[in-house]
Order: C-alpha cells, then sequence, then structure tokens
C-alpha cells in the first residue's frame, strides 16, 4: 500500500503512461476472468444477437438456396401484406384483449393474496396457505391445459356434471370461442397467484412496523391500515412488476394458448406470436412470419418505453 | 366517542379476521380441489369417474390406468429423455452461468458495464421466433438433443440472480486476501466461492432442472424424431391430441374410452410427481432464489 502511493507521488514518468496502457495492464493481470467470459460472452452473440441479424430476412424474400445474405430485399412488402391480411385486426385484438385483461385482472391478485398472508395471525395457517398456493407454479403448462380438459370436459369434467346437476346442459367450454379468454386468464391466476405473491410478502415485511403503530394510536382501522400503510409501502415493488410484466406483454402465455388453441376457438384463440408460429414453422413462411414478429417486438418495446416513462413521471419509480 | 372506539374496535377486529381467513380457506380449495380430485379420478373406477359419482376421495379403488401406463414404451422413453435432458442441461446451465455470474460479479473487472449491458438488453428485445429457429437449424442442431441444451444455456435472470448473490453475499475481502496469497481466479472460484455459494448454487439447479423437466417448446419446434420426445411431449399427445391410441389393450370399444379418459388423470400424475414430492424439501430454496432475485429485479 505504502509503496504503491510512494510510486504515485515520487515517480512522475509512471504518471505519463496513458490512460489506455493503464486500462490495457489492468485488463491483461484479470486475463482468467475474461477467459471465463468466453464462453457465455460467445453464446450471448450467437444465441441472443445472431436472430437479430436472421431478422433481416422481414425485409428480404427469404430463399434457402440464397441464404439470409443472398436472397432479394423487398423493402416493407410483408408488413404491408400483413396489415392488408384478413386475419391482422382478429391478431392484433386477440393479442392486446388477453394481455390487457390479464393485466387487469391477474395482476392485483397475488397483491391482495400477499396481503391476507401478512394478514393472518396464525404463522402456521399463513405457511400453509403460501406453501399451497405455490404448488400449481411447478406443474407444465401441458399438465394445466390437461387439467382444464378434463376439468372442463363436457361428458366426465366434474364442472359439467355440476351444471348438470343443477339441470342446466354441458357447455363445451374448451371448444368455445366465449370461454377461451375467462378460461385462460383464470387458470393463469389459480396457477401464478401464490409464486408471484412472494415477492409483495418480502416486500409487505419490509414496511417500518412503526408506521402501523403510528397508524393504530390515530384510531385506523385494520382496513385502513392497509390502506394507507402497507399498501404505499410496497407501491415501487408494484411499479417494478407492472414494468417487468409489460416487458413481455406481447409474448404472455404463448406456450399456453397455443396448446388451448382448435379450429372451434380459433376466433378469440388466435393470437400473433401463435401465428407465427404456425405459419412460420410449421408453413415455412420464414420472411413473412419474421416481420409479423418484428412488428410484435416493437410494439412490445414501445408498451415498455411508455409505461416505464410514465411510472418515472407519476411515481419516481422506474427501471432504468 | 372513544369509549365506543374501545368497545367497537375488538368486534370490528374479530370481523376483519373472520373475512380474511374465509377468504384464506376459499383460496386453499380453490387451488387445492382440481389436484385433489385429478389424484382421486386416477385412483377410481374409470366407470365411476366418467359417471360423476367421484367428486373428492376415490371411489371404488383402482389401479389398472397407472399399470397401462407403466406398459406403455412411450411414456418410458419420454421419462427417459426428460431425464437425460434435465441432467446434462442443468449441468450445461449451472457452467455456464456460473462463467458468466462470476467474473461479471467483480468490481475490479474492466468493462463490466458494458458487459453487463449487453446481456441485460437481451432481457428486453429478441431476433424472435423465426430467426432463432432458422439459427439453430442452420447450425445443424435440428432433431439432435443440442437443440435442447445449447440454445437455452443460460437464462439472464438466473445469471442476474447468481451475480447478485456473488456481490452481495461473498465478501470482497476475503477474495483480495486469496489473490495477496497468490490464489488464481480459477482457484478462487472453484476453492473459495463456490463452496461458498451452496445455497444458490442449490436454487439454480432447481429452478433449471424444473424448466427442463417441464419445457415442451423447444421440442416442439426443434425435434421431430419421436424416440427424442421428452415426457412433456408425449404427454401432449396423450392428453390432448389422441385419445384411444394409448388405449390399444382394452377389449370393447366402451372400454377403450374409458381406459383413455382414465390414463389422462393417472398421467397427469405420474408425470408431475417427481417436482411434486421433491417439493416440500425444497421449496424454501425457491423462495429463496425469487428473495435474490428481487433484491435487485
Amino acid at each position: 500500500m505504502e509503496s504503491a502511493q510512494a510510486d504515485a507521488t515520487f515517480a512522475p514518468p509512471r504518471r505519463q503512461d496513458g490512460r489506455g496502457s493503464r486500462l490495457i495492464r489492468r485488463m491483461a493481470k484479470r486475463y482468467d476472468l475474461y477467459l471465463m467470459l468466453l464462453l457465455p460472452m460467445a453464446w450471448y452473440l450467437i444465441f441472443h444477437y445472431g436472430p437479430l441479424y436472421g431478422l433481416q430476412i422481414a425485409f428480404k424474400n427469404f430463399n434457402p438456396g440464397k441464404g439470409i445474405v443472398g436472397s432479394p430485399w423487398t423493402g416493407f412488402d410483408h408488413f404491408e401484406r400483413f396489415f392488408d391480411s384478413y386475419y391482422f385486426g382478429r391478431l392484433l385484438w386477440n393479442t392486446l384483449t388477453i394481455n390487457f385483461f390479464s393485466l387487469l385482472i391477474a395482476f392485483p391478485i397475488p397483491i391482495l393474496l400477499a396481503l391476507i398472508v401478512t394478514e393472518i395471525r396464525g404463522k402456521t395457517f399463513s405457511k400453509w396457505l403460501q406453501n399451497i398456493t405455490y404448488v400449481p407454479h411447478f406443474i407444465s403448462v401441458v399438465v394445466i391445459v390437461g387439467i382444464l380438459t378434463v376439468f372442463l370436459s363436457p361428458s366426465t369434467g366434474p364442472v359439467n356434471k355440476l351444471i348438470e346437476a343443477f339441470g342446466g346442459s354441458p357447455v363445451r367450454f374448451m371448444e368455445s370461442a366465449g370461454w377461451f379468454k375467462p378460461i385462460f386468464i383464470g387458470s393463469n391466476i389459480w396457477q401464478n397467484m401464490g409464486w408471484q405473491s412472494i415477492i409483495y410478502i418480502a416486500a409487505l415485511s419490509g414496511v417500518n412496523p412503526d408506521l402501523y403503530e403510528a397508524a393504530k394510536m390515530d384510531g385506523a382501522s385494520r382496513l385502513r391500515r392497509i390502506w394507507h400503510v402497507s399498501l404505499p409501502g410496497i407501491v415501487p415493488v408494484i411499479v417494478i412488476l407492472l414494468i417487468l410484466d409489460v416487458g413481455h406483454f406481447m409474448n404472455i402465455g404463448f406456450e399456453k394458448i397455443l396448446l388451448m388453441q382448435n379450429n372451434l376457438n380459433l376466433e378469440s384463440s388466435d393470437v400473433i406470436s401463435t401465428f407465427v408460429y404456425t405459419t412460420g414453422i410449421l408453413k415455412g413462411e420464414y420472411s413473412y412470419t419474421s416481420a409479423i414478429g418484428l412488428f410484435n417486438s416493437l410494439i412490445n418495446l414501445t408498451l415498455l418505453l411508455l409505461v416505464n416513462r410514465f411510472a418515472r413521471k407519476t411515481s419516481e419509480t422506474s427501471l432504468w | 366517542m372513544a369509549k365506543e372506539a374501545a368497545i367497537s374496535r375488538p368486534s370490528e377486529d374479530r370481523a376483519f379476521d373472520a373475512v380474511v381467513y374465509a377468504i384464506a380457506v376459499l383460496i386453499i380449495v380453490i387451488v387445492l380441489y382440481p389436484l385433489i380430485f385429478i389424484v382421486s379420478a386416477s385412483l377410481s373406477d374409470p366407470a365411476k369417474v366418467l359417471g360423476g359419482e367421484v367428486w373428492l376421495l376415490p371411489k371404488g379403488f383402482n389401479v389398472e390406468a397407472y399399470i397401462n401406463i407403466m406398459q406403455n414404451d412411450k411414456i418410458w422413453i419420454g421419462y427417459r429423455n426428460t431425464i437425460f435432458y434435465a441432467v446434462v442441461g442443468t449441468l450445461v446451465n449451472l457452467i455456464m452461468t456460473i462463467l458468466a455470474a462470476y467474473p461479471l460479479s467483480r468490481p475490479d473487472l474492466p468493462g463490466r458495464g458494458p458487459l453487463m449491458l449487453i446481456i441485460t438488453l437481451t432481457m428486453f428485445f429478441s431476433g424472435g421466433l423465426i430467426p432463432t429457429y432458422m439459427l439453430v437449424k442452420g447450425l445443424g442442431m435440428v432433431d439432435t438433443i443440442w437443440a435442447l441444451i445449447v440454445p437455452g444455456a443460460i437464462a439472464t435472470y438466473n445469471l442476474i440472480v447468481m451475480r447478485t448473490y456473488f456481490q452481495s453475499s461473498i465478501p470482497w475481502e476475503l477474495q483480495e486476501a486469496a489473490h495477496i496469497d497468490g490464489c488464481t481466479n480459477w482457484r478462487l472460484l472453484v476453492n473459495i466461492i463456490l463452496p461458498l455459494s451452496k445455497p444458490i448454487l442449490a436454487v439454480m439447479v432447481l429452478f433449471y432442472a424444473v424448466g427442463h423437466w417441464n419445457s415442451f417448446f423447444g421440442a416442439l419446434i426443434y425435434i421431430r424424431n419421436e424416440s427424442l420426445y421428452p415426457l412433456q411431449l408425449v404427454l401432449r399427445d396423450i392428453l390432448l391430441i389422441s385419445q384411444s391410441d394409448i388405449a390399444d389393450s382394452g377389449v370393447g370399444l366402451e372400454d377403450k374410452i374409458l381406459l383413455a379418459e382414465s390414463i389422462k388423470y393417472a398421467v397427469i400424475i405420474v408425470s408431475s410427481l417427481p417436482v411434486l414430492v421433491m417439493y416440500p424439501f425444497v421449496q424454501r430454496h425457491f423462495v429463496k432464489g425469487v428473495m435474490i432475485g428481487s433484491i435487485k429485479g
């Protein structure tokens, strides 16, 4: 330590080394750290930035014989074709409504669950409530849709048995366009409310207990304490999670929608991401669907930037 | 006024408690009922399930569906493949995530900011499904196990969680001291950092392994060869596509339909069992992982 100081003060020639060469020396000294990073960074460049390079086929007519670079440019043809297509309105409408209602209905529920968990006085019961609600998170999408199918089956499912017991006639839930969105969103809530409440529970436990005491002294009821102390205390966390949710707004639940989709509910289950899969991967229209995918990502990015800016202005919490 | 409040508050409080407990119980019932029903239905006489007699507990105890599954090759192959993908995949995930997270946790690494930016940017935009598919195809990975392991080698969220852990839970002085003693960064990582990071390593293994166990989309787009199908893809065929394909051992048509239906319940149980049996023992670790992630989410 002392000798380093001495170097800096008594040996002026050292100082004349440019910042650049000092940086290189600092980097060379830690060459093994860069060696560790070699594989992961190469992976990021290939598997995350490589597809971005491949995205140019959205503006080209991809021809497997000519490759990505050799295929002829077509400008915005694919985008125009998509905007003019019969499916455009339906795809955009379904994508936006499914995600908007998911956000509107499913987003607040984990917050409510977290409040309930923290308001319960019996610690054992509260732990049970948490552990039970986490369980569905670990069930795969395939199994979730399988459970929905057997549960809502018109001939054998308990839901329709119950409807019949009350004199109603069986409903073909899984083949109904009208039921698709409620079932999709409802089962998402069932699966994820517990898991998503973890962060809120953690945030609630960090709220200063003095604030509760003060509110209690002022005669605030428990409901008022929740409203004036608990909720304001976790607003930053709520805002961050809301922004993150908007961050993948356009792609939410893609795998599950694909599994739930059938010809009879297509009218309300056809979304941009599933259309890209069926038309791109299954029918091989790479350029066209790359353009659609790009359109999807751009809307998403715009939403993210807007929400982030809005959050920064109104609540002073934002991702960046 | 004050007197009134003093008298009314306890009862108001009790009413509030009652509402909270009622909602909590309702939530538990909603979450558990479908799961209990599936378990009971899988263990019941198929005729009674289809007749709507099973509501909560098994009726006419019957394990034929499970026996039928045991004899189904597709499910065994799927199981075997998934175990293989989960083990190899998680190992690759772990190595790659550590190799990225440790250097990036070092405050003395020149260029750390820009490298981190390159990584975090990928969380907010991507080339999309088709360009990624074309890349994987171009690399010749389609219809090989690598398509299920390499493209998902690192989950950026997990990388950030691990980096945060290295930064916040391992004293920097310890690392400096090791350096002064002439310890290289590789030895530091293997002999000091990793043994001190067992909790986060457990979290990572769990996150990645459950991800592999439950994933089906990678296989759906990249795998055509049925002998490479993971369990989830086999499940999808049984649960959502074909009905009678699997129940070829039944006698009459009606028996076949009965069996096909009851197999659905059993197959759900058999495929989710490993994760659900593990769950009570490891859920603390999962929760910890989410907490660490939320520190700097």
